[in-house]
């Protein structure tokens, strides 16, 4: 019954004296790590409750043609039975090679690959670009800083109208490029401006975050390595791919996570700019929630089919990519 | 506010070779253009960064619903009529309610399942250790479509639908596990010796976490309190689907209300947009250094 001598220690698994009997085990596990049990308690309940059940139902439904028509649902005070039936992976076969796959799966699933790398691309690159820029001494940096984090410090769902108003038709920005003798695209219409408005307002509503974390990163970074690649007569450049980039390589690697897992889950930006209008520029997790609840009949089996492709596309992603920085560098071990 | 701790270090070292005389230029400080050019790109950044909420607080002026597209007459009939009329004929107030309860509700119940879960992973090895921790990592990057379909299903079952808790437990669902990672990495700064002293007088295991831990894991709960915050205040698929009443709709959904397919009230919806837009900034700002370390800290581990 002790707390914190497990890891004092040092005792591994491997280490213990010959296995007891099952009964004996569970009973001495249970009395060793009852409290450890107990405080985990809570969160298993509701993880269990609202996440894994629902996972393991959502499963199930995917294995059914359940829509809102067939669900159980209580009219009035009429209460109607569920009629929906089991059939198999008709669901899986219909999303990845049934007729139209192309338009309803394949299209939306390319776009979104589109949109993830493009957007953690911009995000990464613009955010160093100005985390570099804050990083040096000058005059009225930490204004800037509360100037720059401020798509941030805003609600997305409020700024998000603020860029509809924006963009519309007649908007500013299409006033200002006339102005200009420049073309004006239907942004929230034409299907590529749709594409290029989502990934612009996300890049404005991303950037900050990875700013403030490199520049984190980069403050981190001991100055005195600077002063020795000085000495060494490197350049700016050299100093740059050769101290700096390194030195970011932990934040990095967890914020492009981040990035790429957030980015690949984004729905309001999406789902608020366009609403039901633009069914070519919904990503993956829109148009699942677009076939659950945007339409009539709601197609509940179809989009559970959907979410759970993208977590299993999510799930592989992770695991790659944690390996591969662990095949690079062992002792970042995430 | 923005510059500390961190910076510290270097800022001492600047002052020390500062007070020894030395023509050369030192590491940091620049020659004239480039800091022109640095400034250039910072001031067209945060222009770009500040014009859209700025242009949202603009038409937010305007009297008509379309003043939007003809800004330049907004100057001469500025008004503040549109916040009288959000603040008096909408529900706001009911959704101010109904966001503050599911945001809170989210906040407690969320910090403090997560402190105890963050605890017992972050001193005892139980069975099923592992299992739990990567269930909580997984469980991070459920897209909102895996869970909703279902989630919508059985809270109809428990009647949960339109509920506040209902909202709440699903949100807690999504914070808990990033939370929960948080303080782990907290709980892991404190020394363990603490526990052992704690063990030695005789406290049981809650006692050790309650009297002795939790008071010094504050500024890591405050972390995890400000995440879940902002998390529950930003979300918007769970609750424009499971809030089906008016006056329950928390601020993400309100918002949508004045955007319909017949009508858009858009000078109404930038003057709400700005009312919930001014404190939860204000609050932001006030958080943001520690939440930003933890955040990426609580990153590194998981």
């Amino acid at each position: 019954m002790t707390v914190a001598i497990d890891r004092a220690t040092g005792k591994r698994r491997g280490d213990r004296a010959p296995r007891p009997g099952l009964v004996q085990r569970l009973k001495h596990g249970y009395r060793k790590h009852w409290y450890a049990y107990a405080m985990i308690a809570p969160v298993v309940i509701v993880l269990g409750v609202l996440v894994l059940y629902p996972l393991a139902y959502g499963f199930y439904l995917t294995l059914t043609d359940a829509n809102s028509l067939n669900s159980a649902r209580t009219i009035g005070v009429n209460e109607i039975e569920a009629t929906y039936k089991f059939i198999g992976f008709d669901n899986y076969a219909d999303i990845l090679w049934g007729e139209t796959a192309y338009d309803r799966f394949w299209s939306h699933f390319i776009w979104t690959i589109v949109w993830t790398a493009l957007c953690v691309t911009l995000h990464y690159t613009i955010g160093l670009g100005l985390a570099l820029l804050l990083n040096q001494k000058l005059r009225g940096r930490t204004l800037y800083r509360l100037i720059l984090i401020l798509p941030w410090a805003v609600p997305t769902f409020v700024t998000v109208f603020g860029w509809r108003f924006m963009l519309a038709d007649g908007g500013v920005i299409n006033s200002f490029l006339e102005t200009l003798h420049l073309p004006t695209p239907l942004w929230l219409e034409d299907t590529f401006w749709q594409r290029f408005a989502a990934i612009m307002v996300n890049t404005w509503c991303g950037v900050p975050f990875m700013m403030l974390s490199l520049l984190g990163g980069l403050q981190s970074i001991d100055s005195s390595l600077y002063e020795a690649a000085e000495m060494d007569g490197a350049s700016r450049w050299q100093q740059f791919r050769y101290v700096t980039l390194p030195g970011l390589r932990s934040v990095s690697s967890t914020v492009v996570l981040l990035g790429i897992i957030w980015t690949f889950n984004q729905f309001a930006i999406i789902f608020l700019l366009f609403g039901d209008t633009a069914p070519d520029a919904q990503i993956l997790v829109t148009w699942a929630y677009y076939l659950g609840f945007g339409q009539q009949p709601r197609d509940f089996a179809q989009s559970a089919a959907y979410g759970i492709l993208l977590l299993a596309i999510l799930i592989v992603f992770t695991s790659f990519y944690r390996r591969w920085l662990n095949r690079n560098d062992p002792q970042l071990a995430i | 506010m923005s510059t500390t701790t961190v910076e510290n270090p270097v800022n001492k070292q600047d002052s020390v070779t500062t007070a020894a005389p030395r023509k050369a230029r030192r590491r940091g400080e620049n020659s004239r253009a480039t800091s022109l050019v640095s400034h250039g790109i910072l001031i067209a950044a945060s222009l770009i960064a500040l014009f859209p909420v700025a242009w949202l607080l603009f038409l937010s002026l305007g009297p008509d619903k379309d003043d939007y597209l003809h800004p330049g007459g907004i100057w001469k009939k500025m008004t503040l009529d549109n916040y009288t009329y959000v603040l008096q004929e909408t529900k706001f107030f009911d959704w101010l309610g109904s966001t503050l309860i599911v945001t809170l509700g989210t906040t407690l119940i969320g910090v403090i399942i997560a402190a105890t879960t963050g605890y017992a992973v972050s001193r005892m090895r139980f069975p099923g250790y592992k299992k739990f921790m990567w269930v909580l990592l997984v469980t991070q990057m459920f897209p909102v479509a895996v869970l909703m379909v279902p989630m919508y299903q059985i809270l109809s079952e428990l009647q949960l639908i339109d509920n506040y808790l209902g909202l709440i437990l699903v949100y807690c669902s999504t914070t808990v596990p990033y939370c929960a990672w948080l303080m782990k990495g907290y709980f892991d700064t404190i020394p363990f010796e603490i526990d052992e002293a704690g063990r030695v007088d005789g406290l049981s295991p809650f006692g050790t976490f309650g009297r002795l831990i939790l008071p010094l894991a504050k500024p890591g709960l405050a972390v995890a309190a400000f995440y879940s915050f902002l998390t529950a205040f930003g979300e918007v698929a769970f609750a424009s689907t499971f809030m089906l009443s008016d006056t329950k709709y928390t601020f993400a959904v309100g918002l949508q209300t004045f955007v319909s397919e017949h009508d858009a009230q858009r000078n109404l919806m930038a003057a709400t947009a700005v009312l919930i837009a001014i404190p939860v900034s204000a609050f932001f700002y006030f958080v943001q250094k520690n939440l930003v370390t933890g955040l990426t800290a609580g990153g590194t581990k998981g």
